[in-house]
């Protein structure tokens, strides 16, 4: 017998039409899977009453094993046991070897000539994804995910008596195109459908209905045991829109116990020089302590010291707070940049929404409310918010609210360009701009005649490309031979809701087309996009020097080039030797000059060609109108 | 005539009421679709129609059309869990043959 559960009026399914959904956070160290029943949104517990899965999968010698059991093995069988696999997703070889140090798997470093769209193209061999070697052969990232993903639908699919119509997966807004195609692959490869995916702070706030209120700006602070993220949300006519975002890949409850960690140890008169097995007892004693703070002012300390004496301490909540206030500062420090970078003020702020176990600090809390002004949302799970707010949204993507509009805008955290002639870069779509969006830009050829033109489709801040992230090359070729500048090339970004970014140009005379779907490049942290943005801003003098420079340049030559044509063409019949000598030592001064580094005196030397060239350019023209006209007569001219 | 809640039924109800923040009750039904003859029908209920029947149960006001009313008389709506699954269960005296989901039924 099917249970049933109580639907929206007039949205109950006919027998086996029930549209079930689901949302999946994918987390790096724990997963969940939620889903609406009755109209509440919950996170399913396993048969053990489990609802959280370890993102942890061992390929043993049984089978494939997902969560704590696979976790437990990870000491015993390391190099079966994937841990962490999403700091992987959508990442090529060459980050890998950054990251290599600290995995513990056997990665085979080789290209992987994966079946992709045509036209995809990948720089610097990053397209190679990186494969662990496991005793089932050799497994990639996508792989792996695909098996988290699977065990969270069937443990969804046993929950709701049927199956899946679609998921919603959340990832953090920092993922860029490659991590969040590699986050969709591996949906493919579990069998799921994708609704969309949905960035973790715009989750987090549609699990507290935020998005069911009037307009208003939010931050979703969101500390987990590694990790921190900071998003400012705007909603806007009942559309969500992130602002910004901000955070540090390396910050997190563990930095916590550490700190405790070490202050317990200095208590204790203990050395650095600790054995891994007292070292991870001190770990998990603090953890156990620091838990306690938060709810009791003060907490016993019993610690069994390796020469197997005892020591007795305790610690008290103030203290304990001096030990995370300078990291709790960070936090806040990456807060205040992401409201600059949002252009809003703390006082702006409506709700501040927590996510993430850390959250559970009453010093964390304390301070963000400090900072923004306003009591910190926490009445939903902190650790569970983030599926929550997945399940409400693929429920409204099922269609099982008819009434609901809700749409969930993002953006895109990057500049994104196109190289244009001198290595500059043409900012097509500017940082912060909300997604899905379209723009479209002219370019035209340089030379006469020329019938291709490579695109360099870029991202970053910066002025010049060799500053900027590659992320694609490809070449629109046919061009009809035309004059220069007469070709009308039309270069279209668009980027659809899940960020990924479609690049086509298309030349308007000739109705010749490329285009580029960005693939798995390498990919890009939070704290290199902040590096990016901050080295943007601390070289923004040297860029408008750069730029200057380069179009001076580029101006220059483009002169060059037009003056040796019109030499060749009628330099002989129009000039004497004494101003064609004019002309070519004005010709080979500016030549000269532009090889320097300075724009101004570029700008002369073209100038003084120009001028030289006046009473030529003159002549040129009242030739070509006289050829225009011969033998035409005169009121033709008329109309 | 009469329709029943079992506590768990009602419990839930309450809570996802609650959740929802509005609604006049509960609205049983039946609709003529399906793979063995009738299939119930289990909603929200934001307003009561003049010609619906009201039962109130538990503190639970259980709404039904008297189209349907005929084929769940004396039903008894209960909630249970079986294994990972858990939701409403109908357990209808009319009821002669169902499919084998159960989701729709013959009288």
């Amino acid at each position: 017998m099917a249970l049933l559960q109580i639907a929206e009026p007039g949205q109950f399914a006919a027998p086996h039409q029930h549209k079930l959904a689901a949302g999946i956070d994918l987390g790096t160290t724990n997963s969940l899977v939620a889903s609406v029943l009755s109209g509440m949104a919950v996170t399913l517990p396993d048969a053990a009453g489990r609802h959280l899965l370890p993102s942890v999968v061992r390929y043993a010698a049984e089978g494939v094993v997902v969560g704590d059991e696979a976790k437990l093995a990870a000491v015993e069988d390391p190099l079966n046991t994937v841990q962490s696999v999403k700091r992987l997703m959508g990442r090529g070889l060459a980050d890998l070897k950054t990251l290599g140090s600290t995995l513990p798997y056997d990665i085979a470093y080789r290209e992987v000539g994966e079946g992709r769209e045509p036209g995809a193209v990948s720089l610097d061999g990053s397209g190679a994804v990186p494969r662990i070697r496991t005793r089932s052969g050799e497994v990639t990232p996508v792989e792996v995910s695909a098996e988290i993903l699977k065990t969270l639908a069937r443990r969804a699919e046993q929950s709701l008596g049927g199956e899946l119509t679609g998921v919603v997966i959340t990832v953090p807004a920092y993922f860029d195109d490659a991590q969040r195609q590699a986050t969709k692959d591996a949906a493919r490869l579990a069998g799921l459908n994708v609704f969309r995916l949905l960035n973790e702070p715009t989750a987090a706030a549609v699990a507290y209905g935020l998005d069911q209120r009037a307009e208003g700006v939010h931050a979703v602070y969101d500390l987990g045991g590694g990790t921190f993220d900071i998003s400012i949300l705007r909603l806007h006519r009942g559309v969500f829109e992130v602002m910004s975002t901000g955070g540090d890949s390396a910050l997190g409850g563990d930095d916590f116990d550490r700190a405790l960690a070490q202050w317990i140890m200095a208590q204790a008169g203990l050395g650095e020089d600790l054995d891994p097995v007292m070292q991870l007892r001190l770990t998990r004693l603090a953890t156990g302590i620091k838990e306690q703070l938060s709810s009791v002012e003060s907490a016993e300390i019993h610690l069994e010291l390796p020469n197997g004496g005892r020591w007795q301490g305790s610690i008290d909540r103030e203290t304990f707070n001096g030990l995370i206030d300078p990291l709790i500062a960070k936090t806040l420090a990456a807060c205040r940049r992401a409201l600059r970078d949002a252009g809003v003020t703390a006082e702006e702020i409506e709700d501040v929404v927590m996510v993430g176990g850390s959250t559970r600090v009453p010093r964390v809390r304390e301070r963000v409310k400090e900072l923004f002004r306003a009591e910190p949302r926490v009445d939903v799970d902190p650790d569970r918010v983030v599926a929550i707010g997945a399940a409400i949204q693929a429920d409204v993507l099922a269609g099982n609210k008819p009434d609901e509009e809700m749409l969930l805008l993002d953006v895109i955290s990057l500049s994104l360009g196109m190289e244009t002639m001198g290595g500059l870069v043409e900012r097509i779509v500017p940082r912060n701009t909300t997604i899905p969006v379209a723009r479209a830009q002219e370019f035209t050829t340089f030379k006469d005649g020329q019938t291709a033109l490579a695109l360099h489709v870029v991202q970053g801040e910066r002025d010049l490309v060799s500053d900027c992230r590659s992320l694609a090359r490809f070449e629109l070729r046919g061009i009809p031979p035309m004059v220069a500048g007469a070709a009308r090339i039309r270069v279209t970004f668009e980027v659809d809701a899940d960020g990924l970014l479609n690049v086509t140009a298309l030349e308007e005379t000739s109705g010749v087309k490329a285009g580029v779907v960005v693939k798995p490049s390498y990919g890009l942290s939070d704290s290199e996009v902040e590096r990016m943005l901050r080295d943007s801003i601390a070289h923004a003098e040297d860029d408008m020097a750069a730029r200057r420079l380069r179009e001076e340049q580029v101006e220059a030559e483009r002169v060059t080039e037009a003056l040796r044509a019109a030499l060749a063409q009628d330099g002989d019949q129009l000039l004497d030797a004494g101003e064609r000598a004019g002309i070519e030592q004005a010709l080979k001064h500016l030549v000269e000059t532009a090889a320097s580094q300075n724009h101004l005196s570029i700008k002369r030397a073209r100038e003084a060609l120009e001028k030289v060239c006046e009473p030529y350019v003159e002549r040129r023209m009242n030739t070509s109108v006289r050829q225009a006209m011969a033998g035409h007569k005169l009121d033709e001219f008329e109309s | 005539m009469a329709i029943t809640l079992t506590e768990a039924a009602a419990s839930h109800i309450a809570k996802f009421l609650k959740n929802r923040g509005k609604g006049a009750g509960l609205r049983l039904g039946v609709k003529t679709s399906g793979c063995s003859g009738m299939a119930y029908l289990l909603e929200f209920a934001d307003q009561i129609e003049a010609e619906d029947s009201v039962f109130e149960d538990h503190g639970i006001k259980v709404i039904i059309d008297p189209k349907s009313l005929v084929y769940l008389d004396g039903t008894e709506l209960d909630f249970v869990k079986e294994g990972l699954n858990e939701g409403f269960k109908f357990n209808n005296p009319n009821v002669k043959g169902q499919c084998g989901c159960g989701e729709s039924f013959q009288v």
